[in-house]
């Protein structure tokens, strides 16, 4: 029971850290209620009882990921944003779309799908598990996910470096 | 009975770890004071013993000064949020084996995780917030440079600090702190330790200590601060006990810091046990806590003899040195786990 209402606390957390990232107008203000709704998503993982996978949470998005983007807010010393004129129909097509899309995926799981509801700590938890499972079970999607990212850091090096001023920077040198 | 158990050690353990920040911060200007040549801190108490104590009521009682444009709720925000997460770290650090008191048979210990050093880990990267948003928040040119300095900087050595303890790791073969340490127990021919060092972890151990002093802004990496181009980096515009958090979060860094070197690399609480009962039972702490001095001591050891880098070296260094020797470490550790077993 206390674990139940521990889980919903945190829930409750994240759903409201989530809302104040879209209201709030200032962006550090946005980065750290994003902050807050991974850390509570790290707990309701360790409610589950996946502890590892919640440490994880913590390390990279919270402690790595989150941190680049503060860095970069304030690098780029960003200003209270403006507010422009949204258009109409976006609110009012968008707020009650979203809610009805997100009730037709509570609905579609809760109902239709062969998942049922994970007790409260019973989710694999132990590295070794995960290790098993990572390095065994589903090796190969591993591998793939791992050259994606290599991709991904290669691609992001030669965007950032510019060719002509290096050029420049030699002929100067 | 189990929830008052936990309470207690909560207590007991966050007592120590507050003296212990106050008493490092006196042994720092003792050390120091002589490495220069000084007496270091004499008037209050014999040999100034009682200097953190009227250090802590001039802070109490100094103007809390909040400089005007600054923006307010994260201003006030940023101090406790770094001392909080140097605070939080020492819940899964055990500080000895278990102890019998009163027939209770307790670990030393206020929780004892499977993941324990990834719940170190996760603590202590959090910590870069309090010392980002005090930068920025303060709305001061030299604030802003030492709090950039600082993220960019503990980002990048985490990196090697995370890759050092990988080695460790794989050796031991558990994330719990207990079970490493269970792990490093006895010797190799009767006389060399079984600790990790050596057991070829000598690098990653060396990785280790350059990456810590970086993470906890420590010289020679102590750019945040800079009190020679930056006034006083990310703190410059606090006073007061404002000020002073950011101090004993430093401080309770430092200590964590140097529990996890000894737990992870110099054998933890192990020691030769002697004499009687009560004192083989309190010879591990014993052990352990004059690790933790040996480290600390180290710290100040080398502030009061290395300048400061500048800040591409400092880069550079993490990037293209620390980093690639601690890929190496990990490949060649795995390498002879891999044969070996």
């Amino acid at each position: 029971m206390l674990h139940l209402s521990i889980f919903l606390f945190f829930g409750a957390i994240c759903a409201a850290g989530a809302v104040n990232l879209l209201v709030q107008r200032h962006p550090i203000n946005s980065a750290l209620s994003l902050i807050a709704v991974m850390v509570s998503l790290a707990v309701e993982y360790l409610l589950l009882g996946a502890e590892f996978v919640a440490a994880v949470q913590v390390i990279i998005y919270a402690g790595a990921i989150m941190v680049l983007f503060v860095f970069v807010i304030m690098l780029l010393n960003a200003g209270v944003e403006e507010r422009i004129e949204g258009s109409r129909v976006a609110m009012i097509l968008g707020i009650p779309g979203m809610l009805v899309g997100s009730a037709l995926v509570a609905w579609v799981l809760l109902e239709r799908s062969g998942t049922s509801s994970v007790a409260v700590g019973s989710l694999p938890g132990y590295p070794k598990e995960i290790a098993g499972l990572l390095f065994h079970d589903f090796l190969l999607p591993f591998e793939v996910t791992s050259v994606l990212v290599l991709i991904a850091i290669m691609g992001a090096v030669v965007l950032a470096s510019h060719p002509d001023s290096e050029t420049q920077q030699k002929k100067e040198s | 009975m189990y929830a008052l158990i936990s309470l207690v050690k909560i207590v007991i353990a966050l007592v120590l770890l507050l003296t212990a920040v106050a008493y490092s911060v006196w042994l720092e200007r003792k050390v120091v004071g002589h490495i220069q040549n000084r007496w270091g801190p004499t008037r209050v108490g014999p040999f100034g013993l009682l200097q953190p104590l009227a250090d802590g009521a001039k802070f109490l009682f100094k103007e809390d000064l909040t400089p005007p444009y600054v923006y307010k709720p994260l201003y006030i925000a940023a101090p406790m949020i770094s001392v909080i997460f140097a605070l939080t770290s020492i819940a899964v650090i055990p500080i000895g084996n278990s102890i019998t008191v009163g027939g209770i048979r307790t670990p030393l210990q206020i929780a004892d995780v499977n993941i324990g050093l990834l719940i170190v880990l996760g603590i202590t990267s959090m910590g870069v917030y309090g010392i980002a948003l005090a930068g920025w928040s303060s709305n001061s040119k030299y604030s802003l440079l030492g709090s950039l300095r600082a993220s960019a900087q503990m980002v990048s050595y985490e990196i090697a600090l995370g890759l050092s303890l990988i080695g460790v790791l794989i050796m031991s073969g558990s994330f719990s702190l207990r079970e490493i340490v269970d792990a490093q127990g006895g010797t190799f021919w009767g006389f060399i330790p079984r600790w990790n060092i050596f057991q070829g972890q000598f690098v990653a151990f060396f990785i280790y200590l350059m990456a810590a002093f970086a993470e906890t802004n420590r010289i020679p990496f102590d750019l945040p601060e800079a009190e020679t181009e930056l006034v006083a980096g990310y703190h410059t515009e606090y006073s007061a006990m404002k000020f002073a958090m950011f101090f004993m979060a430093e401080y309770a860094n430092m200590i964590t810091v140097a529990c996890l070197a000894s737990l992870l690399f110099l054998g933890g609480w192990h020691g030769p046990l002697f004499g009687p009962a009560w004192l083989q039972e309190l010879l591990p702490i014993a052990w352990f806590a004059l690790r933790i001095f040996g480290f600390l001591f180290l710290y100040i050891w080398i502030r009061g003899t290395l300048p400061r880098f500048r800040y591409d070296q400092l880069m550079s260094f993490g990037w293209k040195f620390l980093f690639p020797l601690a890929i190496a470490n990990l490949v060649i550790t795995a390498l002879i786990v891999a044969l070996k077993a």
